[in-house]
């Protein structure tokens, strides 16, 4: 941790993350860092990130730069030039990928499937970090070492499985797992809860015993200082993990594909499957695919970015 | 409070997997009853071995993939972690363009990556002047095409430990720094010698992220090409054994099983380090 942050930036944002936190001994800190840090503006450091970070959001601004452009255009004057603006490209990949629809499939999996899984995974992690008894290390074996395991290996006795188990009607019309929603949900649930599971136990595992030691003496059950007062204080790392297990459950499309046969009901990254002919493509459609596809998963992180950051000045304020 | 998922994860990954080990050592057709299955032994196994040329490269590029994803993107990435956790005036900014490329699915990254690498179209070659003859295909010629997904896949690995790091940072005791800083610690030093070892459940959790993500790596070269042609991986393998054209499900659970057992080194190699953490507290 070389260089340092600009003196004005630390102390202006000093009161601030205190106030946030509600903690005094924060402002100290921060105060004795920056006195300590804000001897000379890091340019040399600001120089590399902020050329790193362009580089980084070049590949996606050249999609959405070509996305905005007219394929006859591209082609006679080459994709560095610069014109031929229009909008079509977006227009004609929301037909002809019907994105409508796999947006409603996606969403109909997503929701579930993350919501599920961190319920259970905070569960596990609350018995795991809660009770340390031997076995619960056999425990988080389990699902951690579930996680690592290549969705390949699963792939065809889940499928045959889905085949035969029967559910109710209003789960499947087919009376079937297979070709419902419910089939790829129920995955996704059981592989992601692993690791969802390990990150939330180490951070639980991190929380002061005292809390719930106060909330026995009070005379609080187990499920009450679970829900009261071990989740309202996971919130840093179930913001991450939500962040992340949406972007992966909506990213998807190998069990989607794996486990249902009507393309009616894929979600939306099979979308972009449908923009690519089979002996050419037009890169300027699929660039406006790939930004449709990619909008939720932006929205919801620069959404969530925010309580995130917020969350993660609260976990750094716990000590 | 754990029975329910335990039973889920059971049921629906560790049963599947035991099942596909199984199966493996069959002749099943994948259509019949189970019960029509042949123990076969090792034939499988030594088919994979001796008489299935795109095992061996598949084997090194997952091999070279997850050196390399050690060396540059994961090493980026707690680089810029520790950078961002401190204030910088705009580091949200570059926090958010490092960890766009991790919202993108690995089938999005592939579509993006060709508008750069495309022989005829793509922007990396117009960039460097190489026309007619001298086009490289950086998706298609297999002596640079598995380093130009390396790049392509990097660049959305970095984000991803990144963000992983950064919440581990954060969640360090800001009075362990200040207890250094007063020590008369440097920066550097600070973090060496007392943040980094605080650090552990965090670094055991990039590691093991890295390891898997190597691994398990598909769908990238999967869009590309399905998995041929210089970017054979054994899950791209697995997948057009299991799903593809020539279906051999013996064959395709053969080389699952083989991927199962890489990752279980693995997981023998880092659960130690779990237990020791869980000895402690």
């Amino acid at each position: 941790m070389s260089g340092g942050a600009p003196p004005g930036a630390a102390s202006d944002r000093a009161p601030k993350a205190a106030g946030a936190a509600g903690a005094a001994g924060t402002a100290e800190a921060f105060g004795a860092a920056a006195a300590r840090r804000g001897r000379r503006p890091p340019f040399a450091l600001h120089a590399v990130l902020a050329s790193l970070a362009l580089a980084w959001a070049f590949p996606v601004a050249w999609a959405v730069y070509n996305s905005l452009r007219d394929y006859a255009y591209t082609s006679t004057h080459g994709y560095l030039s610069f014109g031929g603006f229009t909008l079509a490209n977006y227009q004609n990949a929301w037909r002809q990928g019907g994105f409508a629809q796999g947006f409603a499939n996606s969403l109909l999996i997503t929701v579930p499937a993350v919501a599920l899984a961190l319920l259970l995974a905070s569960s596990v992690a609350f018995v795991v970090a809660r009770f340390s008894r031997r076995s619960n290390v056999a425990l988080l074996g389990l699902f951690t070492a579930a996680n690592l395991l290549p969705q390949q290996a699963l792939l065809v006795p889940l499928y045959r499985l889905y085949n035969e188990l029967e559910v109710p009607f209003w789960l499947s019309e087919s009376g079937k797992l297979y070709n419902s929603y419910w089939a790829v949900i129920v995955t996704h649930v059981a592989f992601q809860t692993g690791f969802c599971a390990f990150v939330l136990s180490n951070y639980m595992k991190s929380l002061p015993a005292e809390l719930t030691e106060a909330a026995l003496v009070d005379g609080a059950g187990v499920v009450r200082q679970f829900w009261q007062i071990i989740l309202p204080l996971c919130r840093p790392p179930l913001a991450a993990l939500a962040t992340l297990e949406f972007t992966w459950v909506y990213n998807d499309f190998f069990w989607a594909v794996a486990f249902m046969s009507q393309g009616d009901k894929y979600p939306v990254t099979s979308s972009l499957q449908n923009l690519r002919g089979p002996f050419f493509t037009d890169y300027n459609l699929l660039s406006a695919g790939s930004v449709i596809a990619a909008l939720p998963t932006l929205i919801v992180f620069f959404v969530l970015q925010r309580q995130f950051v917020a969350g993660l000045t609260l976990g750094a304020a716990k000590g | 409070m754990a029975a329910l998922p335990a039973a889920l994860v059971v049921g629906l990954v560790w049963l599947p997997a035991l099942t596909t080990v199984g199966l493996s050592f069959t002749n099943w057709d994948g259509f019949g009853s189970l019960g029509d299955a042949r123990w076969v032994g090792l034939k499988n196994y030594v088919e994979v071995v001796t008489n299935y040329p795109p095992f061996a490269p598949a084997l090194g590029h997952n091999l070279v993939w997850l050196a390399t994803f050690f060396a540059a993107p994961t090493v980026l990435g707690v680089l810029l972690a520790v950078l961002l956790d401190r204030e910088l005036r705009g580091g949200r900014l570059y926090q958010s363009a490092f960890f766009l490329p991790v919202v993108l699915s690995l089938a999005l990254t592939g579509f993006i990556w060709q508008l750069i690498y495309s022989r005829d179209q793509g922007l990396l070659n117009a960039a460097l002047g190489l026309h007619g003859a001298r086009a490289v295909d950086w998706y298609g010629d297999p002596s640079v095409n598995l380093w130009a997904v390396l790049v392509a896949g990097g660049w959305r690995h970095a984000g991803y430990i990144m963000l992983l790091y950064l919440a581990g940072l954060k969640g360090v005791d800001p009075s362990l720094r200040e207890a250094a800083a007063l020590d008369g610690a440097s920066a550097a030093q600070a973090f060496w010698h007392v943040v980094f070892p605080a650090m552990r459940p965090t670094n055991v959790v990039v590691v093991v992220v890295t390891v898997v993500e190597s691994l398990r790596a598909f769908d990238l070269v999967w869009v590309i090409n399905h998995g041929r042609n210089g970017l054979e991986l054994i899950g791209a393998l697995v997948f057009s054994n299991v799903v593809g054209e020539g279906q051999r499900i013996p064959f395709g659970a053969a080389l699952a099983t083989i991927m199962l057992v890489i990752s279980l080194v693995f997981v023998v190699l880092y659960l130690p380090a779990i237990l020791k953490e869980e000895g402690n507290t």
